[in-house]
């Protein structure tokens, strides 16, 4: 099992949920994160003085997948949430020892 | 036209109610008429005393609820340039101020400001005000109307500055110096003016440019001076601005400080019992609404240019600027005359924010752009419209009202910061005034700790 962690733009979320869907991803979890990558924040004007906006308002998106579809998960997401510009997001890919289904207590694939 | 009040003496001093005599001295021929008599010999344009009497009462009772209701307004823009670990604080100390003004008015303010002499100085100490309705036709309008008019008048100013020493100011001192503004330093200078003092003859302020804004700018900016900027607004030689906390409440507050200034313009007319008085309140409440637009429309369009994007704060106070600018006198301009001096107003302000940056003055919701430049501003421009007033009167009038509540004030701040102290401590300031002083949150569900 991959434990799929998406960084992603706000904007996106909705293509790629779709991307997945339509994947037959069955599950995800989605929590509004800010952060910062070499994108660096971006500068704003308030008031007439110029800031620096550190940290930037994105999406994390959490998949829990059986090892053999998680290279097409992370293709699906990577294309839905494309943009040719600085910080669109990365994808990263962990091993995932053990998920657990809290209603019937399965494990492995079967729970996820 | 000015707000005279009758003095000890008796003598009517009220060119308001001039009107309302030779309305009355039209109708004498009606006069001894049984009621529902066809006047058919009486001019149209005449009015009875009775209704002249209830309708310059009904003005100052409806213009000045929307003024009191301009607290609300204040709080509002407050509460939405704060950041939300102040909101609660300011939302308090704005309901509080309102509150002593109040009372200070009715302790000792009204008599200062109309208890004075002609052409003097300072009126005579007397405490707790009360209504005197024993000439009823010599003063044209219920006393109590009056008092609660000019009252919500006090109010508007100490409202002022509450705005530019927020998130930083602590709660009593504030309220202290709010007790000192409205009970002794608002009704001096007004008395001045409206009471028939020393600037009446000379000066020329309709509805309180000079009189109510600049004078709570003066005070706040004596505040800002005195009490310092917050804490990381200035450092490393840069500016940080600290976005306000809700814009939509900000952009609610300045909507009704919008709909207050037409009591606060159109009710300083001070009479509404004639046809030439109702045609009066009306041209204000028209060159009000269009020096708003002014003052919203070139910031909106210099901000735009200036910084490429607009900004919406500013083009708030835009709004505002251009509504002082016009309450120096909202009578006479012709409407395109409105517009410009309201328009100046939005220049001055989008500028002058920038300005007092730089000058390490830290004014949380841009009063003193607002307020004390625009009142300057729509002072100084009356003669335009106004040709029995000069430039030189109008120049008398600030700079003495000028130095008068800005030494004042300073000294005031200064005493209350060396003996109580007036600023909050740099962990309280770090943590919020609302959960050192009140123990809350304003939004405790939207942000944990």
């Amino acid at each position: 099992m991959k434990f799929i962690v998406a960084i992603i733009k706000p904007q996106k979320l909705e293509p790629v949920r779709e991307a997945l869907t339509a994947l037959g991803v069955e599950g995800m979890t989605v929590t509004d994160v800010k952060g910062f990558g070499r994108q660096k924040g971006h500068s704003e004007v308030y008031r007439g003085a110029e800031y620096q906006v550190d940290f930037m308002p994105k999406v994390k998106l959490e998949i829990a997948i059986d090892a053999a579809r998680a290279t097409d998960v992370v293709e699906a997401i990577r294309v839905a949430a494309k943009s040719d510009r600085i910080g669109a997001g990365k994808i990263f890919v962990l091993n995932l020892e053990e998920a657990v289904r809290v209603r019937t207590g399965e494990v492995g694939n079967v729970a996820l | 036209m000015l707000r005279f009040k009758e003095t000890a003496t008796g003598v009517s001093r009220v060119p308001v109610i001039l009107a309302t005599i030779t309305a009355l001295a039209f109708s004498t021929a009606a006069f001894g008429q049984e009621p529902g008599t066809v006047q058919e010999a009486a001019a149209p344009a005449s009015a009875s005393e009775t209704s002249v009497f209830v309708f310059n009462t009904l003005l100052f009772l409806v213009t000045g609820m929307v003024v009191m209701f301009m607290a609300a307004g204040f709080c509002m823009l407050e509460a939405g340039l704060v950041r939300s670990k102040n909101a609660a604080t300011i939302c308090l100390k704005n309901i509080a101020l309102y509150s002593v003004a109040g009372i200070m008015v009715y302790l000792i303010g009204y008599q200062l400001i109309y208890g004075i002499s002609e052409g003097g100085f300072i009126a005579p100490l007397k405490l707790f005000w009360a209504p005197d309705d024993s000439d009823p036709t010599g003063t044209g309008y219920a006393a109590s109307s009056d008092w609660y008019f000019q009252m919500v008048f006090v109010a508007t100013a100490a409202s002022i500055v509450s705005g530019t020493v927020a998130e930083r100011i602590k709660l009593f001192p504030f309220l202290i110096f709010v007790a000192v503004l409205t009970g002794i330093i608002y009704p001096i200078q007004a008395g001045w003016v409206w009471g028939g003092g020393w600037l009446d003859a000379r000066f020329d302020d309709f509805a309180g440019s000079t009189l109510v804004h600049s004078t709570g700018g003066w005070a706040a900016l004596a505040g800002a001076i005195v009490l310092g900027p917050r804490m990381g607004k200035y450092v490393g030689g840069r500016v940080h601005p600290f976005p306000g906390s809700s814009l939509p409440l900000a952009t609610l507050g300045t909507f009704i400080l919008w709909l207050g200034w037409f009591g606060f313009n159109g009710g300083s007319q001070l009479a509404l019992g004639t046809i030439e008085d109702s045609i009066s309140v009306a041209k204000i409440f028209v060159n009000t609404n269009m020096a708003a637009c002014g003052g919203v429309l070139t910031s909106l369009v210099l901000t735009q240019v200036l910084y490429k994007k607009v900004d919406l704060t500013i083009v708030l106070n835009g709004a505002i600027g251009g509504l002082v600018s016009i309450t120096a006198e909202p009578l006479q301009p012709a409407i395109w005359q409105a517009i410009l001096i309201g328009s100046v107003g939005g220049v001055i302000v989008t500028l002058a924010v920038p300005l007092l940056d730089k000058l390490k003055i830290d004014d949380v919701v841009g009063a003193i752009p607002a307020h004390l430049f625009c009142g300057i501003w729509g002072t100084l421009v009356v003669p335009l419209s106004n040709r029995e007033v000069t430039i030189f009167g109008q120049l008398t009038g600030v700079v003495a009202i000028g130095i008068f509540v800005f030494s004042i004030s300073l000294a005031i701040w200064y005493a209350l910061r060396f003996t109580m102290g007036i600023r909050a401590s740099e962990d309280d300031e770090r943590v919020g005034l609302d959960k050192v002083e009140l123990g809350l949150e304003a939004y405790p569900e939207f942000s944990p700790g």
